[in-house]
């Protein structure tokens, strides 16, 4: 039976579903313009952390067990909602820049939201799996979102196909678990965990399990679609799908592998340890030789997912806080250097690259110093967001004994600080003869100081970030 | 012999002749031909255990509407020279036959994990699980949040199906 809990548990998952329908609704009516949806899809946003916020103290499951509500999944959804206004926030200027703007843009992006909040509350495979399928047929279109371009028909193309790939794996895998275990419900899987964790059919469903996860996340070996996708989509969509993307597929194999399987030690804590070291070792060393800054993002994405995995590799509450804590500071950073890089670009894709970014400090010196900040956190430097992260997720691997991770992580963490101060460096010792480009209109701006205020208090502050997604800590 | 066993073996021979057929014809439209009987018998062996609705499922959306996409496909794609297939592609013949192989090993997996003999069939059983009826309950009781949830992913895939596929947009 359904109760009222069931949907005061869902409420978040429910403003969301209400605000897209009325999109889609003033859309199909032609009530306002593109500039209506916007405001629809932030407004909504902005309710639905709200109501997630209230829910910030409450647990439990609802609808037979399908989704469980609790401080990190709602945590969680504050953080996506969060990150879907501020995508909303730039996608205005930059594509009525382009001619592009439509409603469908932010029909999308609300789906989208409404797949990873699945996600991250998901207390059944089965939801999971609905929810990654959501977030992904979503980012499959917002990657082609301008039809014209054919950089951005590959973009998608690639994903799609590659995508669809992952998915599959996903599915077998959740089958095998399903054949195993006789149920798909993570508490009943929980349960059964300690018996059936060393049967072949069960571990070759993990492994799958962690085949399509990884492919969502961008894990080596599975992080090929990355670069290509990212640098072909466009740049408000890269920004929004390497963040709140990540951190959905994040949260989600924190919940399966920590919460649901309790992996700590086991042999499956081993492979993710060794996908973590090898996504850090290759992602910090391809994106030496990057030109693109996009592509330079995508291949520190990729290495930014191994020092996620190590903390989920760790299998402990303290991996799990430190998975959160890190992708709320890996986040709020990205999104904001990628909407300097979307202001940034040039109508024909041009802008993008690292020299184009020569002497920016000098014309434009407040955008400059952000961009350096937002270098900064990433590549770990206190007091910003990025160093927090990396010391509660290299913490948690020390003391679940991965020393080795961690030193790995630290070392090339060493090796990210080359390209990420190169931007620096670009953008303050030497002189400018590019092209003088405009200050970002106001809400690129507003968008910008969320973020770089978020990269601050949550560096400055983040026992109390730590607070709001894991009381008990 | 029983009825039941009749259609067994009657559906099962059928069904591999056309399995076999699928590999071996040159034609692929006959291959995908051959493959629309075999997922028929297939749905009838389905029938037999008391599973009507994977049964209906099985022809409506394998033989339906997949089929009829590979079709499509095959059509589209013009393969009339379909030496070119078959000679070439050596990387391409090694990670199907090694796929092939993995689902072979699964399959032998499951028949030696059964060595001490299959559990017998229970008819009850069947009838209150496979079920048309049955089925709908569930999807309506327990199932009911996902299954909600599949219908915003078609709403998803439908915006987004015409976003890209439109001719001219406003």
């Amino acid at each position: 039976m359904l109760t009222y809990t069931d949907f005061l548990l869902a409420m978040p998952l429910f403003s969301l579903t209400v605000t897209v329908l009325l999109i889609i609704a003033t859309e199909a009516a032609r009530v306002g313009r593109a500039r209506f949806s916007q405001f629809l899809a932030i407004t909504g946003l902005l309710v639905t952390s709200l109501l997630a916020g209230l829910n910030l103290r409450e647990s439990g499951v609802a609808f037979q067990g399908m989704i469980a509500t609790d401080a990190a999944s709602s945590y969680l959804t504050i953080l996506l909602s969060l990150a879907g206004i501020v995508t909303a926030l730039v996608a205005r200027p930059y594509f009525e820049h382009r001619d592009a703007h439509r409603g469908e843009f932010y029909i999308l992006l609300l789906f989208a939201i409404i797949g990873m909040v699945l996600m991250a509350s998901a207390n059944d495979l089965i939801t999971l799996f609905l929810g990654i399928e959501l977030m992904s047929f979503c980012l499959y279109v917002l990657a082609g979102f301008e039809r014209t371009k054919d950089k951005q028909n590959e973009s998608a193309l690639k994903y799609f196909l590659l995508g669809a790939f992952a998915s599959a794996f996903l599915l077998y895998g959740i089958a095998l678990i399903y054949g195993s275990v006789g149920s798909t419900n993570l508490d009943a899987i929980a349960r059964a965990y300690a018996g059936i964790s060393n049967q072949p059919l069960f571990l070759l469903g993990t492994a799958m399990l962690i085949v399509g996860l990884g492919f969502k996340v961008a894990a080596v070996p599975f992080h090929m679609w990355a670069p290509d996708v990212y640098e072909g989509a466009p740049t408000v969509v890269t920004g929004f799908m390497a963040t709140a993307g990540k951190s959905a597929a994040f949260a989600a194999l924190a919940i399966v592998m920590i919460r649901t399987f309790d992996i700590g030690g086991s042999t499956t804590a081993d492979v993710l340890a060794l996908l973590a070291a090898a996504s850090m070792v290759l992602g910090n060393v391809v994106a030496i030789a990057q030109t693109n800054l996009k592509r330079m993002l995508a291949y520190s994405s990729v290495a930014h997912a191994g020092y996620l995995l190590a903390g989920v590799a760790a299998g402990t509450a303290e991996g799990f806080a430190g998975v959160f804590l890190y992708l709320t500071a890996y986040t709020v950073t990205t999104l904001g250097a990628f909407a300097v890089i979307g202001w940034h670009e040039r109508t024909n894709d041009e802008g993008t690259s690292l020299d184009d970014y020569v002497g920016l400090s000098q014309h434009q010196p407040v955008i400059a110093a952000v961009m350096a900040l937002y270098m900064f956190s990433l590549t770990g430097i206190p007091p910003f967001a990025g160093f927090i992260g990396k010391y509660y997720v290299f913490m948690a691997a020390v003391r679940a004994d991965l020393t080795w991770l961690a030193i790995v992580g630290v070392l090339t963490s060493a090796v990210s600080a080359f390209y990420y101060l190169r931007v620096i460096v670009m953008m303050y010792f030497r002189e400018r003869d590019g092209e003088h480009i405009p200050l970002p209109r106001i809400p690129v701006m507003i968008a910008l100081g969320i973020t770089a205020a978020l990269v601050i208090v949550v560096g400055v502050l983040p026992s109390t970030v730590l607070q709001l997604f894991m009381p008990a800590m | 012999m029983t009825l039941e066993q009749l259609m067994f073996y009657g559906l099962g021979a059928v069904g591999i002749g056309s399995g076999l057929l699928v590999v071996t014809r040159r034609n692929p439209v006959m291959s995908a031909l051959s493959l629309v009987l075999n997922f028929f018998c297939l749905a009838g062996l389905y029938l037999t255990l008391n599973a009507q609705f994977i049964a209906v499922i099985q022809i409506i959306v394998y033989a339906g509407a997949i089929m009829v996409l590979f079709l499509f496909v095959i059509m589209l794609l013009n393969l009339r020279d379909e030496r070119a297939l078959s000679d070439r592609l050596s990387a391409r013949k090694i990670i199907g036959a090694g796929l092939a192989f993995g689902l072979l090993l699964q399959v032998l997996y499951i028949l030696m994990s059964a060595a001490d003999g299959f559990p017998q069939k229970d008819e009850a059983l069947a009838v209150s699980t496979g079920t048309v009826e049955v089925i709908g309950v569930q999807l309506f009781t327990t199932f009911l949040f996902p299954f909600e949830i599949t219908s915003l992913l078609l709403t998803a895939a439908i915006v987004g199906a015409v976003l890209l596929a439109k001719k001219k947009l406003d």
